[in-house]
Parts: structure tokens; sequence; C-alpha cells
């Protein structure tokens, strides 16, 4: 099967830290992945690395075969784990600089999607709260026909209503035949959506795996194995 | 979303949900069945995992595909008879068995059985 991603013997350090210690690493088409770990393990240092916005300090990266960068970005829709929306722009300015960036984009799709939220899109993101805020972003990135969706931590700031709807949202929406890699610290909900999981720690890569069958070769579900892999 | 519990892979609790449906009539003999991207959304799960425990139903012949009309449910009423009594029988040796150890007699509990059943019909 064809990678869409591959890390090759990857390490980056900031100053005298390693974040990330020689990854070497494939990710198949056509899979959602849970990328796991507490927090410093390297999650976000391998998303900004997927999306060209950090380099290596040895090794390579490469998305579908070329190194990150205005190619790549094509077919990656990345949900980055702060916003960079500007907080006075309405909904529709945002949806037409979407619009304008990628030529993957699904106005209508994405206008659906808002309206079944009941989001008015003459509203400016300033006055949205802290949830619907990360729905609106979360949309916008899901209503791209996207060969590849990199999420850091969608899940991270909402209520578990929340969670459920932007899990559902995620499913109902990926591009057939896209991968999905989903960060989280957060197992227990959202487990059951990923084909494979990758459990990161101090920058190396603890356990890779089909969700399935590290739950029939355990016993238990990841979330119970992540908090005997990461015991304090 | 359906509730899945820790320690079974999920394909196969997804199996054992469309067996419970097909079982208690929900889903009947000959019909067509939902896609599975339609599924996954229901059970908020990834459509690979409904599509290999569709796959494992197929195999077992509870299920079969015709190739560009989807999916549809047995019409062999014999087989979804026996495995009404597969899944019952399933359910009782659980319960039975933990009450033997407990001691209860085969005969007590026969007896509990039906009582149990009488007054639940007379109710």
């Amino acid at each position: 099967m064809q990678s869409i991603v591959e890390f090759d013997n990857l390490t980056k350090e900031f100053g005298k830290k390693k974040a990330l210690d020689q990854i070497s690493l494939q990710i198949p088409k056509g899979r959602i992945i849970g990328l796991l770990g507490p927090n410093g393990s390297g999650k976000t240092t391998m998303m900004k690395l997927m999306n060209g916005l950090i380099q290596p300090s040895e090794g390579e990266v490469r998305i579908d075969g070329i190194k990150p960068g205005t190619e790549s970005k094509k077919i990656v829709s990345y949900l980055p784990e702060k916003t960079y929306l500007n907080e006075w722009m309405k909904v529709r300015d945002i949806i037409s600089f979407f619009g304008d960036f990628y030529a993957d984009f699904d106005h209508y799709k994405c206008r659906e999607l808002l309206k079944d939220l009941n989001i008015d899109i003459n509203d400016k993101l300033k006055t949205m709260s802290k949830g619907t805020k990360e729905k609106v972003q979360l949309i916008l990135v899901m209503s791209r026909k996207a060969q590849l969706y990199l999420l850091d931590e969608p899940i991270g700031g909402v209520d578990p209503a929340a969670r459920d709807y932007i899990l559902k949202t995620i499913l109902s929406n990926y591009n057939e035949g896209a991968s999905i890699i989903l960060s989280t610290h957060l197992i227990g909900d959202v487990e059951k959506i990923f084909d494979d999981v990758i459990f990161l720690s101090y920058g190396t890569i603890a356990l890779n795996g089909s969700v399935d069958e590290i739950r029939e070769e355990k016993g238990k579900s990841i979330d119970e194995l992540f908090r005997e892999v990461f015991k304090c | 979303m359906w509730n899945f519990h820790n320690n079974t892979p999920i394909y196969l609790q997804i199996v054992d949900e469309i067996k419970m449906q097909i079982i208690s009539g929900n889903w009947k003999p000959g019909e067509k069945i939902a896609s599975v991207r339609e599924i996954a959304q229901e059970a908020g799960v990834n459509p690979n995992t409904v599509q290999r425990a569709l796959s494992e139903l197929e195999r077992h012949e509870l299920l079969f595909a015709q190739r560009t009309n989807g999916r549809f449910v047995t019409e062999d009423a014999e087989m979804i008879k026996n495995i009404r009594r597969e899944v019952a029988t399933q359910k009782m040796k659980e319960t039975l068995e933990a009450l033997l150890q407990m001691g209860y007699t085969p005969k007590e509990l026969e007896e509990i059985v039906s009582v149990y059943l009488e007054d639940r019909e007379s109710a």
C-alpha cells in the first residue's frame, strides 16, 4: 500500500533538547490514525513538521512522496492547536479566505455544516464562545477534499456533547480514500474511530499498531493501555 | 452512537450488535442494509472497522452482497433461527453457569425459571 506520510529517521532538536528522536514511520492511505502521547511527547512537533512549519534537524519527512511545501499544502488540510484566524473576521470572510487559498474547498458543504449548527455567517469570530470557534475551524478544515487531514487536538477544549459532534463531523465529512491523523490525550472518547494508534513517549514511538489487534492481544482498551504505559 | 465495552475488539462488538438487529427482526430477512459509511456514522466508529464487521458477517452468510446494489440480510430463515438459538444458549450459559457455581441445583434453577416466566406472563 502506498504511504501518504513517511518519516525517515527524523530527529528534531530544539537547542539541546531532542523533541523527536530518530522517528521512522509510514502512514498508509485511507486510514484514521490516533497520535497519542502525554504533554510534551512530541505530537505537535510531528504535526508542524508534516506541514513544513518547522524543519527537521536530521532525516526527512515526505507527504505523498514530496517534501512539505506549497505543493503538499494543496492536499493537506491542517487544524492547528492554536487558532490563526483573525478575531475581527466574519465567518463569511473566512469562508472566502479559505476558498481563495484552497482549490479543494467546498463552499456549499461548509455553509451546510454551519447551518446545521445555527451559526450565522455574518457573525464575527470575536463574539463566539471558545467551543463554537473550535467548531467553526473544524468545519472549515473538514470542508476541504484533502488527501490528508492533520488535526492537532481537535477535541481538547470542548464539552463531551461537542466532542461527539466533532467526531461525527470528522467521520461523515472526510474525503474517501484520505487519511486522518488526529492527535489527542483524551483517548477514551475517540479510540473507536481509529484504525491505528501511535504512542509517542519522549520523542520516540513506544507503540504502533491496529486498535482492534491491540484490544485482541492485550484484552484492554487503548485508553487503559495508555494509562498503563504512561503511568506517572 | 453505540456503546462499546473495553476488552474486546470493536469490530466483534459491531458483529454482535448486527446479529441482535437480525434476530430481533429489526433488520428483516432480505432487507437492504445501510451503507458502511452510514453505519459508521450512526455507531460513531471508523468505516474500516464497520467494513471488517460486515465482511465477517458475509463470511458467515448472515449478510450477502450484490455487486453494485449493496448488502442484504440473509433470506435463510433456518439460519436466523439457528443464530437465535445460539445467542439464547450463550446468554443462558453465562447466567446458569454462574448460578450453578454458587450452589444452586439444576432442579432449583428449572423451577425458578418456570415460575419467573409464568409470573411474567400473568403480570
